[in-house]
């Protein structure tokens, strides 16, 4: 009879799986519910948005939509839109590098109140984003009538969208290296100036590497941010075709225009962008977990 | 000085970045923020209330805020049901999920702006299906509720999940040893640990929410009264040169993001408390 | 109530937790589950409590078959290495929310609760700190709180996962003379899992000792300690010298040396390894003695006792890898003459052998 007891045991514990035990598990019927209930939100609000972007693409053919692409007008979006992520994200590198050591290496009075600051572009409204630089450049800006005068133009032209642009991506890589570097605290820095290290050595040879794939996962994000950013940048572009759309622009345009087939082209490649976004965010993250795990082995 | 401000450290470069930060801080972000402040001290308090209490921008910012509300909810419910499906179950193309829930943050807004429209337009791919049933969801509040989940839909997700693969099995377990069931084990348990992490997604939703404009545009048909979002009645008003009345609109929003700023930090204070975790 | 494990077997993956452990533990005694890590104590007792389902085997509560009953249908208290306090309670909430989660008809009353409650509290004489929340306590504190929460259900065993394991070495001793006292006052069966075997010893009515998923040997603290079963319970209580050799009647052929053993089961002319413990060993300096021959490297004096290391020598007077550790009174020590540099032979009073299995204990 025992032996009977102990078949049937062995039989159920294979069924019910090893990693969670039974006190600690749902029903099989509430698992498939949730995870139902959960995909079928994903498909939902999330995957189909994403498909319906490829399948409006190609709706008309691959003819039709290498030509949106090779439009003039499409191609001075995409050199805007490159130019205009190659110099913001730079900057908002050094930046957030430069934040991000002299918050995490050194104690000073009103460090929680910088963070926050650092933050504070992520809590504003695009359109407001926008808004402020029209209001400091503007024909009635602070500066206007300067800029005016000078015949230098900021607002409904390319340094404008540049402003506007570095300001929502502003807090991408800092936000990204202050926890990690936080949490790599300053031993090592501190052990490579006894050794003798100077300064930029420091950084180069100690802290880089150790930050590497923090500094590449902001950076990826940032870009994706710059090339992507659609209400500030509307706000102080003016829309001159040719001249100040960018891509997101662009496919405004050319959807008002009721040319879906061009509009959803244009998005496509900003789709490919995202995706591109989420693949290297994720090897980033599966070779930082790689590293930490190796660390704690080793 | 008998006790120094900044303590002196080995370590290099304190005030070459902590100048460079505070320069470019201050260029960047806080001289064009405290523009919006300066226009607003040549405004008199008749100009701003006479703005603010227009009917179409009243029903903008109700509609706004309600919206975003709503969809922020929508996102805490189902986001904290998805976050639990990734932690705790394995299931096909789980990887896959996982990734791509934060396609919203990657995606261009106006890009998800029309691929929405596309599929809720009276003769999109669900539009067509919907229409005959007489559910409208492109050009009404319903659309742009639909946008706003979608651009909230990673943070519930993201700010549930680590809380939740952080949770100790052990707590689960000392729960069911006490004679707890597993909904008892759930309620009691489970989430008043993961509620402040559930709060903090659902205000960073709401947030985000309430100032974004992209995405919900082209599916809103912004029909004043019906459909028009704040942050597009303040690009209304750039357009006919009216900078007070946008400047208003404005601080009006910026005022009460900020108050949202101040709730988020005090939610991951908590947060931090409750899981005795350090931020 | 009485526990019962038969024929236990746990894998995870190729790793074999538990292979074929059978167990009884008496009612009202508190018991140990003493091993290294990894040999599948913290195992069964997961398997008891119902948090763990054994591959096959039964688990048998009060005579009754509980291999299937769920966790919180067991009736255990258990108490978690790490405590497992809700820290988003206070510690009125913890240790009432046994009595909270009970089905409607047998859940006490509010007043019952909080009597139950503040009973409790004194009882781990901690009754001051009700509304604190588990993060402003101590280590000890905690660890007394989460017995009291195990207990607030009537459990009719409490299992202990290394109870003391997360706490510092005083506080550690504190509590497991407080957890002895308290046995004695509720007499609960209880079992608890340490790796510490000074703490096994020392606190509980019987030991269990395990290695490698399997039960090794079962005795009260004198038993295991003073007639070890096994060569591993033999190394795994306490300090113990090892001489390898051949076992030939009387005697242990070590090398060139001969030493006297108390008698074996083992057949004349197998591989053998013996143990004697530090206080099992003498020193002499007679030639003729049937002992191992050693050089005297340190003399350490603590009070009473001295504690002599020494290192084995081969025939050619070269020192080999072999250490060895005699204990002696201080005025054992004066009587012999040693110093340190002295060449002597070790003799044991007592010698236990055990074939040898190839690989050493």
């Amino acid at each position: 009879m025992a032996g009977g007891i102990s078949t049937a045991l062995g039989a159920k514990s294979v069924r019910s799986g090893q990693k969670v035990n039974g006190a600690t598990q749902e029903s099989p019927w509430v698992r498939r519910l949730i995870i139902g209930t959960g995909l079928f939100y994903f498909a939902l609000f999330l995957l189909l948005p994403l498909g319906s972007v490829f399948v409006e693409a190609f709706r008309k053919g691959l003819d039709v939509y290498l030509a949106a692409l090779m439009d003039p007008d499409a191609l001075s979006a995409i050199k805007l839109t490159l130019i205009v992520a190659v110099i913001s994200v730079p900057l908002n590198l050094v930046f957030g590098v430069a934040a991000a050591w002299a918050i995490t290496k050194f104690n000073f009075p009103g460090k929680r109140i910088l963070i926050t600051m650092i933050d504070l572009p992520f809590s504003v409204s695009p359109v407001i984003a926008g808004l402020i630089f029209v209001l400091v450049f503007g024909a009635q800006g602070w500066f206007g009538s300067w800029f005016l005068d000078n015949d230098v133009k900021i607002i409904f032209a390319i340094p404008g969208i540049l402003l506007a642009t570095i300001f929502v991506t502003f807090p991408f890589v800092a936000r990204e290296l202050i926890p990690l570097m936080e949490a790599q605290g300053k031993e090592e820095e501190e052990a490579a100036i006894v050794l003798g290290a100077r300064g930029w050595q420091v950084f180069r040879f100690v802290t880089l590497p150790n930050i590497l794939w923090g500094v590449i996962y902001g950076v990826v994000l940032c870009n994706a941010r710059a090339m992507g950013e659609f209400g500030a940048v509307s706000v102080v572009s003016g829309h001159i075709r040719g001249e100040t759309n960018s891509m997101p622009l662009h496919v405004e345009i050319l959807y008002n225009e009721y040319n879906f087939a061009a509009a959803f082209a244009v998005a496509s490649l900003l789709a490919i962008l995202a995706l591109l976004t989420l693949l290297i965010k994720t090897f980033v993250e599966w070779k930082a977990a790689k590293v930490n795990s190796e660390l704690k082995e080793g | 000085m008998s006790k120094p401000l900044f303590k002196r450290s080995v370590i290099p470069g304190f005030g070459v970045t902590l100048g460079f930060t505070l320069a470019y801080l201050g260029l960047i972000v806080l001289i064009p923020l405290s523009a919006v402040i300066w226009k607003t001290s040549d405004l008199t308090l008749l100009q701003f209330w006479q703005t603010i209490s227009e009917p179409r921008v009243v029903a903008s910012l109700k509609l706004s805020f309600g919206a975003s509300l709503i969809a922020a909810t929508v996102n805490a419910f189902f986001g904290l049901i998805l976050a639990w499906a990734l932690v705790r179950y394995s299931f096909p193309g789980k990887k896959i999920v996982d990734t791509l829930v934060d396609l919203p943050f990657a995606l261009p807004t106006a890009v998800a702006g029309i691929a929405l429209t596309a599929i809720y337009a009276k003769n999109g791919w669900l539009g067509q299906y919907l229409e005959p049933l007489g559910i409208k969801i492109a050009f009404t509040p319903i659309g742009i509720m639909i946008a706003l989940i979608f651009i909230g839909l990673p943070f519930v997700v993201r700010t549930v999940q680590p809380v939740l693969e952080d949770l100790d099995k052990e707590i689960e377990e000392a729960a069911a040893s006490l004679g707890a069931n597993r909904a008892q084990t759930v309620f009691k348990v489970v989430l008043p640990i993961i509620l402040p992490a559930l709060l903090t997604g659902f205000a960073l939703a709401f947030a985000r929410a309430v100032g974004e404009y992209g995405s919900v545009i082209f599916i809103a048909g912004n029909l004043p009264m019906v459909s028009e979002i704040a942050p597009l009645m303040i690009i209304t008003k750039l357009e006919q040169y009216d900078y007070s009345g946008a400047t208003s609109i404005a601080v009006v929003m910026l005022f009460l993001s900020f108050i949202l700023l101040l709730i988020v930090n005090s939610l991951q204070a908590w947060t931090a408390k409750r899981t005795g975790r350090e931020v | 109530m009485s526990i019962q494990v038969n024929s236990i077997y746990k894998s995870f993956g190729d790793f074999k937790a538990l292979d074929n452990v059978s167990l009884e533990f008496p009612t009202g005694k508190l018991v140990a589950l003493l091993g290294p890590s990894g040999c599948g104590k913290t195992t069964l007792l997961r398997i008891i409590a119902g948090l763990e389902t054994a591959d096959s085997g039964q688990v048998i509560l009060d005579g009754q078959d509980a291999s299937d009953r769920h966790v919180r249908e067991r009736q255990v208290g258990f108490v978690f290495q790490h405590y497992a306090l809700f820290k988003h309670m206070t510690v009125f909430e913890n240790v009432a929310f046994g009595l909270r989660v009970k089905p409607r008809r047998e859940r006490p009353s509010e007043a019952v609760i909080k009597k139950k409650v503040h009973d409790l509290l004194a009882l781990v004489q901690l009754d001051w700190l009700a509304d604190r929340f588990p993060s402003q306590l101590s280590g000890g504190q905690r660890q007394r709180i989460a017995l009291a929460r195990a207990l607030a259900v009537e459990p009719k065993v409490l299992l202990l996962d290394e109870p003391f394991g997360a706490l510092d070495a005083k506080v550690r001793k504190e509590l497991r003379r407080w957890l002895r006292r308290l046995h004695d006052e509720i007499h609960v069966t209880s079992i608890f899992v340490t790796h510490d075997q000074e703490e096994a010893l020392e606190v509980a009515d019987e030991v269990v000792l395990m290695n490698q998923g399997k039960v090794e040997q079962v005795g009260t603290p004198d038993q295991v300690y003073d007639k070890p079963a096994t060569p591993f319970v033999y190394s795994f209580l306490g300090s113990v010298n090892l001489f390898h050799g051949r076992v030939d009647g009387e005697v242990v052929h070590v090398g060139p040396h001969q030493l006297v053993h108390g008698g074996s089961t083992v057949a004349d002319g197998s591989s053998v390894v013996a143990f004697a413990r530090p206080h099992e060993l003498t020193i002499s300096k007679d030639p003729e003695s049937l002992g191992v021959y050693a050089v005297i490297e340190r003399v350490l004096t603590f009070g009473a006792t001295s504690r002599i290391e020494l290192i084995g020598l081969d025939i050619n007077e070269e020192k080999t890898s072999q250490n060895y550790e005699v204990e002696l009174t201080r005025l054992e020590v004066a009587s012999l003459n040693v110093a340190e540099g002295d060449h002597v032979y070790l003799v044991p009073k007592k010698l236990s052998v055990f074939e040898h299995k190839g690989t050493a204990a």
